[in-house]
């Protein structure tokens, strides 16, 4: 919201610079985002930074307040005219204006009453009103038709008020305006825009805003004066009340203005309404606009007449829901249908207005009107949110009406508002007001004992010092005993009558008035938890580290996929091996292909494939998130997943390599994982050949711990690599599960004593059946060759010339050794006959010589 | 007799003088002190000689032997020397050349400042809690205080799920109810937890928003928590975090689950407060947002709000890094570009 200080200072003295009394708003809750110049010089305050304005700055001595005594017509230009200007000096100065609103005082002489304009000086620096683009220029004499012509009469636009270049301001005459005073003290200006959080509907004002800052500074807060001058024949009669859902509509006031004319605000509404971003409209509009503004009560102004004839007679105002199919036409031309939530007012010929939110176009004011009915009324803020909600309007009345209006606002809108009306459009107000009040809340007391003010802040705040705070902010207090006891005033809502919340609304407005840095800091003395042992946090961390360790990038990706993202999974024509639950689907998605939650880390991770595959040839990467599967609870189980990514050249090129740039494959990320297991311990895990349709049947693998499935892993099938485009680059991917990695995780380990004794290495060559598995000849050479075999490493794996075909050799280097014991070569050769045995014997494979 | 070993002795030094390479060394080496080399034949000849003469033409070849054996070492230390020598002064290499490329892992940036994050609060006391992401209206909101068509509902946009009981949360907050229903044990126990986790919002994503983000919230519930406590807790961390000499401000804001609410901004530590870009000219950054656990919340969380009391924050683990690392767009974060994520 938009709040020009001078605003302000019709409610609260404020004896501080704006830069300071902006950041004392800004820490007590009132965000100040921005500050807009109005002509006053921008000021230092100590500890305060803020964006340096480059707005105009207005010399006090060449920028004045002039008095326009007379308009001339120009002796050679119809379209410019002459006004002598008094702004203080003996002399009258003649300015050459073209400004078209100056014309309608032409040649009436010296002017009764006077207008007053803002008069530039020679040498004083303005906007170019002339320029598109914001330009300085410095005033100086030349002749203009034939006339010398040195000083100007301003518009909004070369004084950096405004945008609008239509005319020169026009002030009507006022008893505090001195000719040749300085502008600056006229229409000098900050503008502060305030960012409130939901919690200051209060606020929503300038006395909401005034309100904080006299509590904040201190001082006095000054109302303006709410009596109004009635006159005319007493109300009572003339129009009626009918609340017909009290929970709905707590409050609603009527007061009516006759013979009043329809014409434009003066000046000082106009300008007022233009610094916070109104349009004005006509006297009686305007009215409604600057209470919303000034008091946080939104008014709506009837056509009484209008209604009178609707009604045939006296009406009666009624507010009720909505009838079955009920419409309206609002002040938007937007013809609605309205919910059955929808508070309404009405009358007996039908709907009026969206209470509380947006007027109807029957019975809004026009040229014509001359008598006009003001209401001003309280509602639910909850129906209004709905209504809101429902149909999608919203307005400066719908934002305060829905954060909650305090009730007893409504009559102070009424006789404030009936009495400016008056004030710019004449006529007599009817006496009294209908005031129909059936919602009146209770008023709100809270006791708050001082110990527990000093026990929750930490800081000893004496019984006096929070009951003043309290005062300030009007509250009304009494104190006994320690226990200050204060009474809500009546624009509050957001005091709580539960005992314990409300002590924490109020010691929220304790600490924040006093200030959060007069709080000491301390260090917690109070009982530590008992600590626990994080394992599942501590294993991811190591989960990370050991993938990091081997080269691996990791990547966090969207968990929002598609249903059709994750079908490019599975090939045409078989089974998906996704996991066996329904989709969290998202209601509101961002984007359709962003619909549900993932069930797999597969999709993300291809796609991070493609799109870092123009520029990088290499791509190592794994991903440590969750998967969402919705099953029987009404929430998804949340299963922590690893994915693990590989494609591209297994070493890179380099002056240095030979060239060769071996695609990394299946046993690439079957090392990245079987180094995972080692990192973490984890013994008891085997790999089958994979049964997850997403990969190449014969160069994929499942990954079983203690004889359970808990991943797959291998070379991407190449019907679902060429649907992400990547045919031409081998991918290979895994997904396993965490939780059993966590379980299964060995806390402790022992180590192998290093032995002592030497070694003795030997190779042998298989030759065998090509179908049998590498495992299963290593499972039974080490099953032969006991305790003493103490490694089997395979370095050879080759078929064709001269081993036969369908059998392949497999060459092992073994070592022998026992820890303490030298081995002699008969202890060898012992072993070596006891395995080669055992391959004959088990795998019908013949020793190659 | 004698006569062969001198022969012998001046051959064979002479032909060693002569020897550059160690291959021709090794050749010499097998030439005269081999088994079957020419030392070896006299060493074969003394059983032929005539008694008398056999000691002392024994003692000549045994000297020969040793005098072939010390040339022999001399000369190959003479060669790897000037091996050595020449090395030093011909072996160098152009240094400038590129590195052979040794493959760097890479944590993702908004890891590495959970880490540090959960370090700086471990010291503190403050435990990691794992809290779910898919979480229900009741526990993101209206246990929260924020009952349906609260005003505060407004700040967040929210991603619900078919199910309208069901959503995406929008901060780590629900977790501080789990947490309290966990580990309080009815309302008995205090509680010192962070929670770290993702957290979505139905935002348009732009360079300085985006759909999902991660947030650390942190809880600390006992008999006496004051706000003080939460004055100097977080000023600890923002010195851990930013600097020793970190400044902080607070600035009373809205929270619907802790009163009194307030904004945490530490001093720009880019411009060192005197206001810049970043910090849009205030010379503040906003690091947290922070208060004391609302009464309402920590009924519902099973506590008596009259005899405990508790403080929680909230921090954004990516604006943090952003800040730190000069990142202009938070897109990156997500978007898994390897030039981005090598870069950290
Ligand atoms: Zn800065």
């Amino acid at each position: 919201m938009l709040v020009p200080v001078s605003w302000l200072r019709d409610f609260v003295e404020i004896d501080i610079p704006v830069e300071l009394l902006a950041d004392r708003l800004t820490v007590a809750g009132l965000e100040v985002a921005h500050m807009k110049y109005i002509g006053l010089p921008q000021e230092t305050a100590p500890g305060v930074h803020m964006p340096k304005s480059d707005h105009l700055v207005w010399d006090r001595a060449k920028l004045l307040l002039g008095r326009i005594v007379e308009v001339r017509a120009h002796p050679n230009a119809d379209r410019l005219v002459l006004a002598l200007v008094d702004y203080g000096e003996a002399e009258l100065e003649q300015c050459v204006t073209g400004a078209t609103n100056l014309f309608r005082y032409k040649d009436r002489g010296e002017l009764d009453p006077p207008i007053w304009s803002p008069f530039a000086m020679e040498g004083a620096t303005v906007w170019d009103g002339q320029s598109d683009s914001p330009k300085r220029m410095t005033l100086k004499g030349r002749e203009l038709r034939g006339i010398y012509n040195k000083s100007m009469v301003c518009s909004e636009k070369e004084l950096g008020i405004a945008d609008e270049h239509e005319g020169v301001i026009v002030m009507e005459d006022d008893a505090s305006f001195v000719a040749g005073m300085s502008l600056a003290d006229v229409l000098g200006d900050v503008v502060l825009d305030i960012e409130f959080t939901p919690n200051l509907a209060r606020c929503l004002s300038m006395i909401g805003v005034a309100r904080e800052v006299a509590a904040i500074l201190g001082v006095k807060m000054n109302y303006p004066d709410f009596d109004f001058q009635a006159v005319g024949a007493p109300i009572e009669g003339q129009v009626d009340i009918d609340i017909r859902e009290p929970a709905l509509n707590p409050r609603f006031t009527l007061t009516l203005l006759r013979d009043t004319e329809v014409r434009p605000s003066p000046f000082w509404m106009q300008h007022r309404l233009k610094l916070i971003g109104q349009r004005p409209r006509n006297n009686i509009v305007d009215v409604t606009n600057y209470l919303t503004f000034e008091l946080g009560q939104p008014t709506h102004a009837f056509d009484y007449d209008k209604l009178v004839a609707r009604a045939g007679g006296a009406p009666t105002i009624i507010t009720r829901l909505p009838e079955a199919g009920e419409e309206l036409e609002t002040l938007d031309a937007v013809r609605r249908e309205l919910g059955e939530e929808t508070i309404l007012v009405a009358d007996s010929a039908g709907a009026l207005s969206l209470g509380g939110v947006i007027g109807g176009g029957d019975t809004e004011i026009s040229e014509a009107t001359v008598n006009v009915l003001l209401e001003a009324a309280a509602w639910d803020n909850i129906s209004i949110r709905k209504t809101i909600k429902e149909q999608r309007v919203h307005t400066e009345a719908s934002a305060r009406f829905s954060r909650g209006v305090h009730p007893s606002q409504a009559i102070l809108g009424s006789m404030r508002g009936i009495e400016l009306m008056r004030q710019l459009g004449g006529g007599r107000i009817a006496q009294g007001v209908i005031d129909v009040y059936p919602g009146r809340p209770d008023a709100v007391t809270v006791d708050l004992p001082i110990e527990r003010v000093n026990r929750l802040l930490g800081m000893d705040v004496s019984l006096e010092q929070a009951a003043d705070v309290l005062r300030r902010l009007e509250f009304a207090v009494e104190v006994a005993d320690d226990v200050i006891r204060a009474t809500a005033p009546d624009h509050r809502l957001d005091i709580s009558a539960d005992p314990v919340v409300g002590q924490s609304d109020l010691l929220e407005e304790i600490a924040r008035i006093i200030g959060y840095d007069r709080i000491p800091d301390t260090i917690m003395a109070d009982e530590m938890p008992p600590q626990w042992e994080n394992t599942a946090v501590l294993l991811e961390e190591r989960i990370r580290d050991a993938l990091v360790g081997q080269g691996l990038a990791e990547v966090i990706n969207y968990r929002f996929t598609s249903r059709e993202r994750e079908a490019l999974l599975t090939p045409a024509g078989l089974p998906p091996s996704l996991a066996e639950a329904e989709y969290v689907e998202i209601a509101n998605p961002a984007a359709s292909d962003r619909n549900v939650l993932r069930h797999s880390l597969m999709i993300n991770m291809l796609e991070n494939a493609v799109n870092n595959a123009r520029y990088q040839a290499t791509q190592e990467l794994f991903e440590l998130g969750k998967v969402y599967l919705q099953r029987d609870d009404l929430l998804p189980e949340e299963p922590l997943q690893l994915g693990i990514l590989l494609a591209g050249a297994r070493s890179q090129p380099s002056w240095l390599s030979d060239g060769s740039s071996e695609e990394m494959d299946f046993f690439d990320l079957k090392g990245v994982i079987e180094s995972l297991l080692h990192a973490l311990h984890i013994e008891d895990f085997s790999f089958e050949r994979g049964t997850h349709s997403s990969f190449h049947p014969g160069r994929s693998a499942d990954l079983l711990l203690r004889g359970e499935r808990i991943g797959s892993f291998g070379e991407i099938h190449p019907q679902v690599a060429s649907r992400f485009k990547l045919r031409e680059a081998k991918v290979v991917y895994g997904e396993i599960a965490v939780a059993p990695l966590i379980s299964q995780h060995q806390r402790l380990h022992n180590i192998t004593a290093l032995p002592t004794a030497p070694a003795i290495l030997e190779d042998i060559a298989l030759v065998l059946n090509a179908n049998i598995a590498a495992s299963e000849v290593e499972a039974v050479i080490r099953q032969a060759g006991g305790r003493l075999l103490r490694d089997v490493t395979l370095f050879d794996v080759y078929t064709g010339d001269p081993v036969p075909p369908g059998k392949k050799s497999l060459a092992y280097s073994l070592t022998y050794q026992d820890e303490q014991r030298t081995l002699t070569d008969k202890n060898a050769a012992r072993i070596r006959r006891k395995i080669i045995g055992a391959v004959r014997h088990r795998l019908n494979a013949e020793l190659r010589s | 007799m004698t006569d062969s070993i001198s022969t012998i002795r001046r051959e064979a030094l002479g032909a060693l003088e002569r020897i550059g390479d160690s291959d021709a060394l090794s050749a010499w080496r097998a030439q005269y002190l081999g088994r079957r080399g020419a030392v070896g034949k006299l060493f074969a000849q003394i059983g032929s000689l005539p008694k008398t003469e056999r000691a002392a033409f024994g003692q000549g070849v045994n000297a020969l032997q040793q005098e072939l054996d010390r040339a022999h070492e001399e000369h190959r230390a003479l060669m790897e020397s000037q091996v050595m020598a020449r090395d030093l002064e011909e072996g160098e290499i152009d240094i400038s050349l590129p590195a052979y490329p040794r493959r760097r892992g890479a944590l993702h940036p908004s890891t590495q400042t959970h880490r540090e994050f959960q370090t700086i609060w471990a010291d503190m006391g403050f435990q990691v809690y794992q809290s779910r992401d898919v979480e229900e209206d009741d526990l993101n909101f209206t246990l929260l205080n924020l009952p349906p068509h609260h005003p505060a509902r407004d700040m967040q946009d929210t991603f619900y799920t078919t199910d309208p009981k069901v959503l995406l949360r929008t901060h780590t907050s629900p977790g501080q109810i789990r947490a309290m229903r966990d580990l309080g044990d009815g309302g008995t126990k205090p509680i010192r937890v962070i929670l770290p986790g993702m957290c979505y919002r139905q935002e348009q994503v732009t360079a300085r928003s985006e759909i999902q983000f991660t947030q650390v919230e942190g809880l600390a519930i006992g008999r006496n928590i004051r706000m003080s406590d939460l004055k100097g807790t977080i000023a600890e961390f923002a010195k851990r975090m930013y600097s020793p000499n970190a400044k902080v401000r607070y600035r009373a804001s809205y929270f619907p689950f802790t009163e009194p609410s307030m904004e945490v901004d530490v001093e720009c530590f880019l411009c060192g407060g005197e206001g810049c870009r970043v910090c849009k000219y205030t010379g503040w950054l906003e690091i947290a947002g922070s208060g004391m656990v609302h009464p309402t919340v920590l009924r519902n969380g099973g506590y008596d709000p009259s005899e405990w009391s508790g403080f929680a924050f909230g921090m954004g683990p990516e604006r943090i890094t952003m800040l730190k690392h000069g990142i202009q767009d938070i897109r990156y974060f997500w978007s898994n570009d390897l030039r981005f994520l090598r870069q950290f």
